[in-house]
């Protein structure tokens, strides 16, 4: 679908959003639904430069609105969907050559993300946001080989916990707070899990890529993430981010 | 406040005698039923809530952001000096490659977590309690902890279990801060990755299934029980695991929070003053 649906703009900085011409696309691209990096602070900037306020929103797509709790669900909702996806395509034909090791794990997350995409559905009720369309292909995702299917893998955990790390202060009732940190932990679980069997036996499995000299794992702002991280390009439903 | 209070000297005196007998208990019951070591960890919620910041205690209320950062500092000590004092003793050398690997990162990551307090507390205009004694064979009930491996790593499994349960039960008390929660959520999860980490060396799975303490010593059972929850915010999730695993699957998905007072009386076990 190589149209302006599928286009995405790289931007290296906020100034850019300042400059005309960067501006003009960004709009026009978010319009169609296009790909783009929509940090919070940006959306901020636009809204405050007096451009064309009348812009239409995208026609079709998902808004998620993360003043509010549901909004921050939904989100989670978004990433267990692409992470519940991911693995059910992954067990639908496992990879040849998987070890009976591999093949308990993978089988276990796909069940947890599964579980994890119900439940917040449940809690999220009638404002959960529709089914996402994902698309492992286009990204390259080489189901049959086994070095594709664990560093997707990676990439869906380690993204995961990062993304459940920073939404968690946008978070106001302590009882959400709570069961997304009942959740993030197992996604943590999943990606020591992971990066284990990609790599065993070394420091990977909480390693110095992701774990700072603090000692602390990542946290990434929401919307971020979606948008222009390596797991925000597996979503093809255009996804709209206001805070 | 001074700077050598330890988590335990905020303790009334008549409680901290209770402690003391409490421990007594324990030694001369080495040898002694769960059903008793549960009975004992059951008898010092009292000292737990009193071992809270004086603060805290006076207002009755949930504790301070000190007070939590405080609690985090007393765990990460004792995590700290547990990894610190395996890899220079004798079980040491009896570890695997992927062992030692592991029990250096998490080590380096415990010393980190301890310094980050250490910095932290003061920023926020707190005291940071100073680290408790240890005795890590729990009163004689682990006497091989630091030259049997089997010991050594099930007690680093209680411990970094219970690190991710505690840090989860935290993070409501310190969301009035967001970068002190989101700090707070940062050391959970890499906690989380040490447990899976630990777990698998040990031949578990990553994640806990139901209240499996997974072939750990009866007095690490506190460290698993409630696990087996399958209710979150009010929606009992067990159904959802109909086609992937069932119940059991359920209680993997969600890990659970331990309350302040259920983490000290684990930690408890292994702090003499």
């Amino acid at each position: 679908m190589p149209d302006d649906r599928t286009k995405r703009i790289t931007l290296t900085s906020i100034r850019q959003l300042w400059e005309a011409g960067t501006r003009r696309e960004f709009l026009r691209v978010a319009a169609l639904g296009g790909g783009a990096v929509l940090l919070p602070t940006m959306f901020a900037a636009c809204g405050n430069d007096n451009g064309n306020p009348s812009e239409p929103p995208p026609s079709e797509g998902v808004t998620l609105d993360l003043s509010s709790d549901p909004g921050v669900l939904n989100y989670a909702y978004a990433l267990e969907q692409l992470e519940a996806a991911y693995y059910t395509q992954v067990a639908q034909a496992f990879y040849a050559g998987i070890t009976p090791e591999e093949q308990l794990v993978l089988t276990d997350i796909m069940g947890h993300e599964v579980i994890h995409r119900d439940f917040l559905a449940g809690v999220l009720g009638s404002a959960k946001i529709p089914d996402l369309a994902v698309d492992f292909a286009g990204a390259n995702v080489d189901f049959g080989s086994r070095f594709s299917v664990l560093s997707t893998a990676k990439v869906f955990e380690d993204g995961g916990v990062a993304a459940y790390n920073g939404a968690g202060k946008l978070l106001k009732d302590v009882n959400n707070l709570l069961v997304a940190g009942k959740i993030v932990s197992v996604e943590a679980r999943h990606a020591a899990a992971i990066r284990d069997l990609l790599r065993p036996g070394t420091r990977d499995f909480a390693g110095d890529d992701v774990v700072d000299p603090s000692g602390l794992d990542q946290a990434i702002d929401a919307g971020f993430l979606l948008q222009d991280s390596a797991l925000g390009q597996f979503i093809t439903t255009p996804i709209n981010v206001i805070s | 406040m001074d700077q050598t209070h330890s988590i335990l000297d905020t303790v009334e005196p008549d409680v901290m005698a209770r402690v003391v007998s409490r421990r007594g208990a324990i030694r001369q019951g080495s040898g002694a039923s769960s059903a008793v070591i549960a009975g004992l960890a059951m008898a010092s919620v009292p000292v737990a809530i009193a071992a809270l910041a004086r603060d805290a205690y006076a207002q009755a209320t949930a504790p301070s952001i000190i007070d939590v950062l405080n609690f985090a500092l007393t765990l990460e000590y004792l995590e700290d000096e547990f990894y610190r004092t395996g890899l220079a003793a004798s079980v040491a050398a009896t570890l695997l490659p992927p062992e030692l690997t592991a029990i250096e990162q998490v080590s380096k990551h415990e010393a980190a977590h301890v310094q980050f307090l250490l910095n932290t507390i003061p920023a926020l205009g707190g005291t940071p309690v100073a680290k408790p004694t240890f005795d890590f064979t729990a009163a004689g009930a682990f006497p091989d902890v630091f030259s049997n491996k089997a010991t050594f790593l099930a007690l680093a499994q209680a411990f970094e279990d219970t690190g991710v349960r505690a840090y989860k039960g935290q993070a409501g008390n310190v969301a009035s801060n967001a970068a002190v929660l989101t700090a707070a959520l940062q050391i959970h999860s890499v906690e989380a990755r040490h447990a899976s980490q630990i777990r698998r060396l040990r031949g578990q799975k990553g994640w806990i299934t139901n209240n499996d303490s997974g072939g750990l010593p009866p007095q690490a059972q506190a460290v698993y029980d409630g696990e087996e929850n399958t209710v979150h915010a009010g929606v009992d999730a067990a159904p959802l695991g109909a086609n992937v695993g069932g119940a059991p699957a359920v209680t993997e998905a969600f890990d659970e929070p331990l309350t302040m007072e259920q983490v000290l009386a684990i930690a408890g076990l292994f702090i003499t003053g």
